[in-house]
């Protein structure tokens, strides 16, 4: 459970101050799929970062689990981070890592050595095949589904996406899209999706928020749309929607 | 032709020292660049504001130490350095004391250049640390340095051909080597092909570390294709 209560940030600016988030109370429940949706501007980022322990608010409170993050040292936060898995935008891949050692790589920071964790990871999203690679040798899509295993290979209980898709064209869209899916209903993970793709959160999340200059514009139950076609390639996906 | 030859011959045991004791000092140098450089360059990138672990003192104070010692002009530098010198070997003359102001040349010279190549790391893999819990050595032995590697490798080849140059005038206070061969038995006694054949072997030496630094800098880079 993740509950914000109050929360504004600022941040300086110069002389004065820009605030970021203001006075948002917001609970997202144990296996939800829950997606926040804004212009850029609006402190999306600045909310994943906060239950991310990235940021502390400048007041209110975030607890995490029934922990308030406001408590605990800086130390703590670094390992209760841990326990927590994020997806970005760019995914943040290490170029001079295989894939393989991608995935490992949070393991290696908590002196934890499970090959067969990463393998399953990787099998999990599809990418078993491509471990002895680099990223640069994948396409984006295939380089979000790595960054994908990576947040899970330490099995957190939260997984935090920022714009997982957004640099990705449509069909990767729907593929990533299906595996945050498949965590969730497969690892029981709370999925937090930023995304100013309202088609995205729309086909996924059970309830959103919709942030508006740092507050909280609405919060909403989203209704799934009505199933759409499976398209095999790109090219049949845009001749039906162009015709 | 034939003469150049005869007294390289009757001259080789002075040109094998004078190699042996320019290796030594680019070693004694390297080592000091690896050991004292790399860890203040990268401090200067963790400490700098707006950086992953802001220290401005440190930063300052670490800078400081980085301009004054490449701003002084070498010749001077060495010269200044004397007392320095003495204290830390116990002598100011010989291969071994002019290793210590090329050491100080050689950590200031790498500690720069290895904190240009931290700046060049994406924000997005410090982000990417930190959001995985990361503490500061995870970050720079986990993420940093082996996103770096390729232009840490190039920055310690720049450095390196840097301290083939410098090292030539450590003649001044007895380092010997190669330059100071070149002076003494080429320049001083006339012996102009005698002095060119040990620039040639210099230029020789630089191309090799060159080659060898893009070789291998581009062998570990596995970024883009």
């Amino acid at each position: 459970m993740i509950e914000l209560s109050h929360v504004t940030k600022s941040f300086p600016q110069g002389r004065s101050a820009v605030t970021a988030l203001d006075d948002l109370s917001l609970t997202i429940g144990d296996r939800e799929m829950f997606g926040i949706v804004g212009e850029s501007g609006s402190g999306k980022s600045t909310l994943l970062r906060l239950i991310n322990h990235l940021e502390a608010p400048t007041s209110g409170t975030v607890r995490v689990g029934g922990e308030d993050l406001g408590a605990l040292s800086p130390r703590e936060l670094r390992v209760r981070r841990r326990g927590i898995g994020m997806v970005f935008q760019q995914f943040n891949l290490l170029g001079n890592a295989t894939v393989h050692d991608n995935v490992a790589r949070p393991l290696r920071l908590q002196r934890r050595r499970e090959p067969d964790t990463v393998q399953q990871m990787l099998e999990f999203v599809k990418m078993a095949g491509h471990s002895r690679k680099h990223p640069s040798q994948l396409s984006g899509g295939e380089q979000q589904r790595v960054a994908i295993a990576r947040a899970l290979v330490t099995r957190p209980k939260i997984l935090l996406c920022d714009e997982p898709t957004s640099a990705l064209d449509s069909g990767t869209t729907d593929e990533v899209m299906a595996i945050l899916r498949d965590v969730r209903d497969r690892f029981g993970t709370t999925i937090v999706l930023v995304s100013h793709e309202l088609e995205v959160i729309k086909a996924s999340c059970d309830r959103a928020a919709v942030l508006s200059g740092g507050r909280l514009a609405a919060l909403t139950e989203v209704t799934p749309p009505p199933p759409r076609e499976r398209f095999d390639s790109y090219a049949a996906r845009a001749r039906e929607f162009l015709a | 032709m034939s003469a150049l030859l005869a007294r390289l011959a009757e001259y080789r045991g002075e040109i094998l020292i004078s190699i042996l004791e320019t290796g030594i000092m680019m070693a004694n140098s390297l080592l000091a660049a690896l050991l004292v450089g790399l860890p203040i360059g990268t401090l200067l990138y963790l400490a700098r504001p707006g950086g992953p672990y802001p220290r401005p003192a440190l930063h300052r104070a670490l800078n400081l130490y980085v301009n004054v010692v490449r701003s002084v002009p070498f010749l001077l530098f060495v010269v200044a350095l004397i007392p320095v010198t003495r204290a830390l070997v116990g002598t100011s003359f010989g291969t071994t004391a002019a290793s210590v102001p090329l050491a100080f040349v050689a950590a200031a010279l790498y500690a720069r250049f290895s904190e240009q190549t931290l700046l060049d790391v994406p924000e997005q893999t410090v982000e990417l640390a930190r959001s995985l819990g990361a503490g500061p050595l995870q970050l720079i032995g986990l993420f940093l340095y082996p996103e770096a590697r390729s232009g840490l490798v190039l920055s310690l080849t720049t450095v390196t051909i840097s301290m083939v140059s410098y090292s030539t005038i450590m003649g001044v206070v007895g380092g010997g080597g190669v330059g100071d061969f070149a002076i003494r038995y080429g320049y001083q006694t006339y012996e102009y092909d005698l002095m060119y054949t040990m620039i040639l072997l210099m230029i020789v030496a630089v191309m090799l570390i060159q080659g060898a630094g893009t070789l291998t800098a581009r062998l570990i880079d596995k970024r883009a294709r």
